[in-house]
């Protein structure tokens, strides 16, 4: 397995990295975990002439508080995410999905920043910043914008990034009132990755009834997508099985579904409604937990 | 130091693991000559097509690059061997050249090679080759393959059948299928897996033209057979001119026993270019040109009597053989499926008939198991289909149909070798009581009428070991193409160590530890004192390797020759050392005394001493404790065992989750119970591996989709349950140790296991048969389907 020929730049600044976007052009490709764009770059389905490790760049590292929420430096590993204390505190579903992720060698090696930059259709993060509202910040040769996690999947292996833009923060904010999350996966035998991953967040109130929730699905279609029906029809419903169960029926409506030899069209959108119950029962309950 | 007085039967740890633990073994591609040059292979994308040309002139510019083979280049090579034909049938063979030059039959044959610097270049080079295939038509499906219009891979193969073979009584069984009371009939489909050893394969060759000599290193299982093969078959180099290495060999599960075209290739490289020339296959070329296994479609009828008694067995396999033979290909469906199919039933009657096929496929050959994986899920499919046909409990319908332990040596029926022992009942009653089977069986009933699909399944097995004699498997027999018996050399260095050098070549086995367990015991000297050597042809005895789970009983059985000859020399310098007759010297707590007298005594160190110095011998005695033996057993062995799978099938998604997995083997006596066991885990999971998600698949027309190992569904510790294993021990009189090997039991047993206890999960479904793997689409159609008509139905 071994790649094409490539040019290789370690710079220690975001700034220095943009340059040299800039000046290699779009051949260039940045390089954090390397756990998506290696696997490609060895089987030469990718093969850029110039890599751009991020990997001395230490502002890109981190877990800090931020205006009531916190904020995961792009280059953050999975491993770090996932134990992290501070997150498991008030996200716990950082922890629940961070460890479904592959084996620990990805995990120890693979970054947040990079799973949502290669927006796989079967990552696991992508459903969880969904769930979460997440904030991506970019930084680009005119300085920073911020882009909401519903517009920065745009299609399967495709982001709101341009060629010249690095991801540098993940901002998670902060969420009111009684709130209960939980992560769900049926996974590929061979890959580990997701067949369908749900992610699902409720906010109830002391009635028990779901003022507000998040549903995001990984896996099922060419990209990480709201399930804003099932959202609509749980939402000033009580959090109990019956509700649920018909709200997970919703789930899929309007996305269109990826097909494999191992698992079907037809299949991943049965999935999709399993899933979608299944995480939103145990959303539920460690809510009212 | 190790300085218990018996090490046979005691969990010794494992000597050869520091070194792999800590990263200093030394596999093939640790191994850096000087001025090494490296190799490339390409390989067909296409599946069938006529090559119309081949320009390497780009290639050959590219800075770095040395050379640039092709078919024509190579035309000097013969083709691969096919080393063991189908015995007593015509046998169309069609072997491939170690480049393909007019037609490419699969995704993955070679075409050319790139030798260059270094192997980032030859990779590069690759691209610049330009081949102008001209695509043909393709065949996967064995069964396919046979019928009328389907594309030809050879001239000389009509409807591409390499071969038809039968076995067994076929008038006696249609008589039996005429007067049964009870006929279950399936069709089973024993899909397609590709190895998948941890190291993938490679061959380094060197070639010296002052004296005109080979020497290549290999990822083999059996250097000696390759040096053998390449020589009188391949390069047509004069037997004593190649030196074959194996050096340390990370996995193989067969796919490592054959001749493959690198190997040759590398040694022609080197020849040309006056270097060393190394190749190490990728992952993917692994999964695309490296041996598959299995790959059988089956049509099997099973005749009974209401009662449970089985009457017979009657069964036609279309066994895929890929695009051509490989080196054992054909006996792998034959003699060691074919001879198989009876499992452990006395059934009256039984009739057998394979035919091997030609694919547009990579080849199939042994795979851990080889033919008794097929074999065993075969008979113990059928079994379950006709227990629940005259509904029975599958364990009393075993236990109905055994063979009775007064009954060995058992004829089967179909041309194997008498089994020799077994106590079946004693096994299956052991894996019933520690798994809890009647308990199991009313939470089943109990979870049933929740709704929740319980199974439980059972797999009764045996399977043949150690194959021989010589002149049974060999030409005039079963098409074997040489013998199969096992050599070893033991010697007792002036020192007092022993070195033991064996001709089978290990690759993760433990031999290292359980050959020096025996010969530590048979010599009286600690265990460290015992050094195992093998995998090299230089200066050591020839050896047939590792496969067939031979290696303790047949090469163990040629150690303990030696070690006995060993011992018979020492004790008449034993006597002549004490000055005592000979008939008075006796071999107690590991040295030899004389009788009456225990104060006088000499150990094997002291006599190894006095016997390389050799300043005092008797008359006519030779210096040096050096013997070397030849063993040929009478007959295989058969370990058999039952295993017992509990599961639940979640009826929303069809998912399988693995309860409990319990298994009692008998594989006579055991030497090493840790290695043992470790076998038996490695074996089950991947036996479970079959049943659950390993499938390799191809597109009809001939891409193979599951290309590497993120859909190649090998599996994961966490996918497992922990395995509760226990042993009964029922000897084998065929070898002095008793022992009859553990390598393979775990992969024939487990995959049956799993499939019955889904099938008996779904049961209340009136799904009767889904096959593997038991992806969770397939049994939530099937639940969808059964839920849908059973509506109906009320
Ligand atoms: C065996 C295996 C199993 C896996 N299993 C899973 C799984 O179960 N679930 C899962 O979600 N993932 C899985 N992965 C993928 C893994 O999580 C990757 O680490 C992740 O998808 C990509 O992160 P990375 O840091 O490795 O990115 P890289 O591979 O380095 O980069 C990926 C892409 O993103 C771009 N990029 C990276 N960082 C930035 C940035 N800061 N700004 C802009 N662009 C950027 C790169 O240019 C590249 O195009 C698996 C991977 C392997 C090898």
């Amino acid at each position: 397995m071994i790649p094409a020929e490539f040019d290789y730049y370690a710079p220690t600044s975001v700034q220095e990295a943009i340059g040299l976007l800039q000046e290699k052009g779009p051949e260039a490709k940045l390089l954090a975990g390397g756990h998506s764009l290696v696997p490609l770059m060895k089987l030469r389905l990718a093969a850029p002439s110039v890599l751009i490790d991020l990997n001395r760049i230490a502002e890109l590292r981190g877990i800090r508080s931020s205006d009531g929420g916190v904020a995961i430096g792009a280059m953050t590993t999975h491993s770090e995410v996932e134990s992290s204390p501070e997150l498991a505190d008030r996200w716990p579903i950082f922890h629940v999905a961070g460890a479904m992720i592959g084996d620990p060698m990805v995990r120890h090696r693979g970054t947040i920043g990079g799973s949502l930059a290669h927006a796989d259709p079967a990552g696991d993060w992508p459903a969880v910043a969904l769930a979460l509202d997440a904030r991506m910040h970019i930084a680009g040769p005119n300085g920073e914008r911020v882009v909401p996690a519903g517009e920065f999947f745009v299609d399967m292996l495709t982001s709101a990034l341009e060629p010249d833009e690095v991801l540098t923060e993940i901002e998670i904010p902060a969420l009111e009132g009684r709130v209960g999350m939980a992560y769900e996966k049926f996974r590929h035998p061979a890959s580990g990755y997701a067949v369908v991953g749900v992610a699902a967040v409720v906010v109830t109130d002391g009635s028990g009834s779901c003022q507000d929730c998040r549903v995001a699905i990984t896996g099922a279609g060419p990209k990480a997508t709201r399930a804003t029906g099932v959202e609509e029809a749980l939402k000033g419903r009580p959090l109990d099985e019956q509700s649920i169960s018909a709200a997970a029926e919703r789930a899929g409506e309007g996305m269109a579904f990826l097909g494999d030899i191992y698992a079907s069209e037809e299949y991943r959108e049965h999935l999709t409604k399993v899933y979608t119950k299944r995480a939103l029962l145990a959303a539920a309950r460690s809510a009212q937990g | 130091m190790t300085t218990a007085t018996t090490f046979v039967g005691s969990s010794v740890k494992r000597v050869e693991d520091p070194e792999f633990i800590t990263g200093s073994g030394t596999y093939l591609d640790d191994i850096k000559l000087p001025g090494m040059a490296h190799m490339a292979i390409l390989h067909s994308p296409h599946a069938h097509a006529r090559i119309r040309g081949i320009d390497t002139s780009k290639a050959q510019q590219h800075p770095g690059v040395l050379a640039v083979f092709t078919g024509k280049d190579t035309a000097g090579i013969n083709p691969l061997p096919c080393a063991w034909q189908a015995g007593g049938v015509e046998n169309h063979v069609n072997t491939p050249h170690v480049l393909a030059s007019d037609e490419v039959r699969y995704v993955g044959d070679a075409v050319a090679v790139v030798v260059a610097e270094d192997p980032y270049t030859a990779r590069d080079a690759l691209e610049l080759i330009e081949v102008d295939y001209e695509p043909l038509p393709a065949v996967v499906d064995p069964e396919k393959a046979t019928q009328e219009g389907a594309p030809q891979l050879h001239e000389n193969a009509p409807n591409n059948v390499c071969m038809r073979w039968t076995a067994g009584n076929q008038e006696a069984t249609d008589r039996a299928f005429e007067q049964a009371e009870v006929v279950v009939k399936q069709r089973l489909v024993n899909q397609r897996l590709i190895p998948t050893a941890m190291e993938t394969r490679g061959a380094i060759g060197s070639y010296n033209p002052g004296t005109g000599e080979f020497t290549i290193w290999m990822t083999s299982q059996a250097p000696h057979v390759m040096k053998l093969l390449l020589a009188a078959f391949v390069l047509n180099v004069p037997e004593n001119k190649i030196r074959c290495i194996s050096p340390d060999v990370g996995g193989g599960f067969g796919s490592k026993i054959f001749c493959y075209a690198d190997m040759a290739l590398v040694a022609f490289a080197s020849r040309q270019l006056g270097r060393p020339v190394k190749y190490v296959e990728d992952r993917t070329e692994n999964y695309q040109w490296t041996t598959h296994g299995r790959d059988h479609v089956t049509y099997a009828e099973i005749a009974g009597t209401r009662d449970g008694r089985i009457t017979g067995l009657r069964v036609r396999t279309y066994a895929n053989l890929g695009a051509y033979l490989s080196t054992i290909a054909p006996g792998i469906p034959t003699t060691l499926y074919g001879r198989m199919v009876p499992g452990v039933y006395k059934i009256p009657a039984t009739f057998v008939e394979v035919l091997g096929v030609y694919t547009d496929t990579a080849m199939v050959d042994a795979y851990r198991g080889a033919g008794r994986p097929e074999a065993a899920y075969l008979i113990e499919r059928m079994v379950d289909l006709f227990a629940r046909e005259v509904g029975m409990d599958p364990a009393e319908v075993r236990r109905r149909n055994f063979v009775p332990p007064n009954e060995f040596p058992h004829d089967n029926g179909v041309g194997m070798l008498p089994y020799d022992s077994g106590e079946y009942e004693k096994a299956l009653n052991r894996a019933l009581e520690l798994s809890g089977y009647p308990e199991f069986r009313r939470e089943q009933e109990e979870a049933r009428r929740q709704g929740r699909l319980l199974g439980v399944g059972l797999s009764s097995y045996v399977e043949v070991c150690g194959v021989a004699p010589s002149a049974w498997i060999g030409l005039n027999g079963q098409g074997w193409g040489a013998g199969l018996w096992e050599s070893a050399n033991v010697r007792v260095h002036l020192t007092g160590k022993a070195v033991v050098t064996t001709g089978t070549s290990p690759h993760g086995q433990g031999h290292a530890t359980t050959f020096a367990q025996l010969v530590a015991d048979e010599l009286g000297v600690p265990m460290e004192d015992v050094i195992v050597e093998h995998g090299d042809t230089q200066g050591t005895p020839f050896g047939f390797g590792t496969y067939g789970s031979r290696s303790l009983a047949v090469g163990g059985s040629a150690i303990l020759r030696s070690t006995a000859k060993i011992r018979e020399k020492a004790r008449k310098l034993a006597a002549h050392m004490l000055e005592a007759s000979e008939e008075d010297v006796v071999w107690e707590n590991g040295r030899f005394t004389v009788r009456g007298s225990p104060e006088s005594a000499r150990t094997i160190p002291e006599i190894a001493l006095a016997a390389a110095t050799g300043y005092s011998l008797p008359e006519g005695m030779e210096p040096y404790l050096d013997e070397t033996s030849y063993y040929d057993p009478p007959n295989c062995t058969f370990p058999f065992g039952t295993h017992v799978c509990m599961v639940e099938v979640d009826r929303d998604t069809g998912e399988t989750r693995l309860v409990r997995y319990v298994a009692v083997d008998d594989v006579g006596n055991v030497i090493n119970p840790m290695i043992v066991d470790g076998q038996l885990h490695g074996g089950i999971v991947q036996g479970v591996a079959q049943a659950m998600w390993e499938q390799g698949v191809y597109t009809e027309d001939g891409q193979l989709v599951t290309g590497s190992l993120m859909d190649y569904a090998l599996p994961k510790a966490s996918m497992l349950p922990n395995f509760e294993l226990d042993r009964t021990v029922t000897p084998t009189n065929v070898n002095a140790m008793g022992a009859k090997g553990a390598g393979e039991a775990g992969t024939i047993a487990a995959t049956p296991a799993v499939v019955n206890a889904v099938m008996d999960a779904l049961a209340p479904l009136g799904i009767r048969h889904l096959d593997m793997p038991l992806a969770p689409e397939k049994v939530w159609h099937a639940i969808q389907e059964r839920s849908a008509s059973q509506k109906e139905e009320r």
